[in-house]
């Protein structure tokens, strides 16, 4: 079913070969049902609880009427899936004890619970008649005119027929004319129903929906929220490329020069102490050069700009003093952003197993399934890492169209098996490096989790959703 | 042949070179001016950065990798700030990988060693800068583990191109010990014996890029 909602059915032309149509007669039609239903149920409690009120028996059915919107609710709920869109999400929450009076503390307490009993209200005084009269006007009088050259047949035996009661024809050729006239209608008549069935089924969602503590607002700010920091890591990303592109293009050649400059002097300085002091200049200079070099790939790796993140891993295992073995196959080049958080989650991986693991190799494995990047460390080391917890939730996450969706956490879970035990002992690793990456990781919709039980091994796993391009050259 | 895109190190290389009694036919300051000079003057050797304007992010080793397909065997000496093997790697597929070099730009300070190096590569050597292969060396773990202390010596230095007198020279070992040695590597590495230097540098480094 190419349309999602009633609304974008109508709007297609092709609506009246569809199945909408007759969802949205069916949803009218039993709202015309239940709303009498409704009625006749909520004027009966009103009466008895009434009535028994003086006898003091239906002193308890009083309180009882305000949670009469409750199964109102529920099955309102499900009627809305006949037109269409996202499925209504219960809004009341589960009561934190068990039993019955917490149960009627909590719906009391709800907004969700009067918010249905008003609309049980509305329903039964004002939506069910509207629900009848648009069936009757829309269907009921385009099948009465449809329906005159049968009656003419049947009950008027060939001679004459009434038309809805109002006037009579007498000819052939007029009925006929009539029940074109009602197919005509009809066609318009659904098309009304259409419309009538998904304006009718808008307050139903406002006020049967959950709703969200400060509602759309909050959406709207938490959007506000994650495009700022996307853009402030975006920002600090530029700013780490201007800041390599500035030693190397400054500082680096001018020290390169030097040294060139002091070897050159070298070769010309007769033997005695100048010719010492120039070596020792020489050998300071180059020490620099060395230090700047592995200063300005910390800040952002060539590598990873030229040729992708898989050779930047296989450059950064190259510089980790265990052993690392690499399998990681990915299709193409990726986003640039999802290629810097990946390599630093790495790097920052390998330093971890370097400083505190006591791990004798590590393993980086990693590929791209169905539209996300992953990447797994492990090490065999002693375990008991700690990635802080408290790392940014999820961005944007559970806004989406599906409210039943579950937030998904992008923080760093908190490691398995972290014991009270293992915190006291000195072989429990912070990882306030990690807690930077989950966030940055966070940013781009990903996660960052670190499973490390004491005696370890250490697992950390990222996954970042994105698109891979094809690699260039 | 010079390709570098600051002033002050174009200017300083040309002076050590023509110093150490090599003519600079042309020193140029991006890529598209060394591929234009390359053909222009068929230089006996280019040196060259790898980045360079516009894009200054490996033009130089592009244009590099792109005169040897140019012209088969002209001898190219990469200058880089990077200890990149990935680079390295992309130039010594180049051709058949005679007469490349991947040297540190830090490698112009040793006067020496850098006018070495470019004679090397000149006569159609293999010269890889021993920092990167330290890296190759540290990456490749197992399989080197079966190699004694001083087989790994002269495995490094194989790797940067050196000859078996100079690796004896430098080790203070016979001529005749080394060449055992080169056997015995080539044996553990599950390599074909090679006499040739440079053909037994690239066995060696396709071995540990492998």
């Amino acid at each position: 079913m190419p349309d999602r909602t009633l609304w974008q059915a109508v709007a297609c032309p092709r609506f009246l070969r569809s199945v909408w149509p007759w969802r949205a007669v069916l949803y009218v039609l039993t709202g015309a049902v239940v709303g009498v239903l409704v009625l006749v149920g909520l004027t009966l409690a009103v009466v008895v609880a009434g009535a028994g009120a003086v006898v003091v028996v239906g002193l308890p059915l009083l309180p009882a009427l305000g949670l009469a919107g409750l199964p109102v609710g529920r099955w309102e709920r499900r009627r809305l899936a006949l037109v269409g869109g996202p499925p209504v999400a219960d809004p009341h929450e589960e009561p934190e004890t068990p039993g019955l009076w917490a149960w009627v503390r909590t719906r009391y307490r709800e907004g969700a619970t009067w918010r249905e009993l008003g609309y049980a209200v509305l329903l039964a005084g004002l939506l069910w008649p509207l629900d009848a009269l648009v069936v009757v006007l829309a269907l009921g009088v385009p099948a009465g005119l449809a329906a005159v050259p049968v009656l003419m047949a049947t009950a008027g035996g060939g001679a004459q027929a009434s038309v809805l009661k109002q006037w009579t024809v007498t000819s052939w050729p007029v009925a006929f004319a009539v029940a074109a006239l009602g197919v005509l209608l009809l066609a318009a008549g659904l098309y009304a129903v259409g419309v009538y069935a998904a304006a009718r089924a808008e307050p139903a969602r406002l006020l049967l929906a959950p709703r969200e503590p400060g509602g759309a607002e909050l959406g709207v700010r938490v959007a506000e929220l994650t495009s700022s920091r996307a853009r402030l890591v975006d920002a600090f990303e530029a700013e780490r490329r201007r800041i390599e592109r500035d030693l190397h293009d400054g500082a680096q050649q001018r020290l390169v020069a030097l040294t060139m400059t002091l070897g050159l002097a070298r070769l010309d300085a007769p033997p005695g102490p100048l010719a010492g002091q120039l070596a020792t200049a020489h050998t300071e200079a180059g020490l620099a050069l060395g230090e700047l070099r592995e200063l300005i790939h910390g800040i952002h790796p060539k590598v990873l700009t030229d040729y992708g993140l898989p050779a930047a891993v296989a450059d950064a295992a190259d510089r980790a003093v265990v052993p690392v073995d690499i399998e990681l196959g990915l299709p193409g080049r990726l986003p640039q952003p999802v290629e810097s958080a990946a390599y630093f989650v790495v790097c920052e991986a390998l330093t971890n197993v370097d400083r505190h693991s006591g791990a004798s190799r590590a393993v980086i494995t990693g590929g791209y399934l169905v539209d996300r990047l992953w990447l797994e460390i492990r090490d065999d080391g002693c375990g008991g890492a700690e990635a802080a917890t408290g790392a940014g939730a999820g961005a944007g996450s559970g806004v989406g169209p599906d409210p039943d969706a579950a937030p998904r956490a992008a923080g760093a879970d908190a490691g398995v098996g972290i014991g009270a035990g293992a915190r006291a002992d000195s072989a429990v690793r912070r990882g306030t490096g990690l807690t930077g990456l989950a966030d940055r990781v966070a940013v781009l919709d990903g996660r960052l989790s670190l499973s490390s039980p004491p005696g370890g091994p250490t697992l950390l796993r990222v996954e970042i959703p994105c698109e891979w391009t094809e690699p260039s050259g | 042949m010079l390709a570098e895109d600051s002033v002050l190190l174009r200017d300083g290389l040309t002076a050590l070179l023509t110093r150490c009694g090599h003519e600079v036919v042309a020193a140029v300051g991006d890529a598209e001016a060394l591929l234009a000079a390359a053909t222009g003057h068929a230089p006996d050797v280019v040196v060259t950065d790898v980045r360079m304007p516009p894009g200054l992010t490996d033009e130089g080793l592009r244009a590099a990798v792109r005169l040897r397909e140019l012209r088969p065997g002209l001898p190219v000496l990469v200058l880089s700030q990077y200890v990149q093997r990935s680079y390295a790697a992309e130039l010594l597929d180049s051709g058949d990988g005679s007469g490349v070099g991947y040297l540190l730009k830090d490698r112009v300070g040793h006067v020496e060693e850098f006018v070495d190096a470019l004679g090397k590569v000149a006569d159609g050597g293999t010269v890889v800068d021993p920092e990167v292969v330290r890296q190759l060396l540290r990456r490749r773990r197992d399989p080197l583990e079966k190699l004694t202390a001083r087989e790994k010596e002269v495995l490094a230095l194989v790797a940067q191109g050196r000859s078996n007198g100079a690796i004896a020279r430098e080790l203070v070992v016979t001529e005749a010990a080394v060449g055992k040695h080169i056997g015995n590597i080539l044996t553990k590495l599950d390599l074909p014996p090679a006499e040739d230097s440079h053909r037994r540098v690239l066995a060696v480094l396709a071995y540990l890029r492998a």
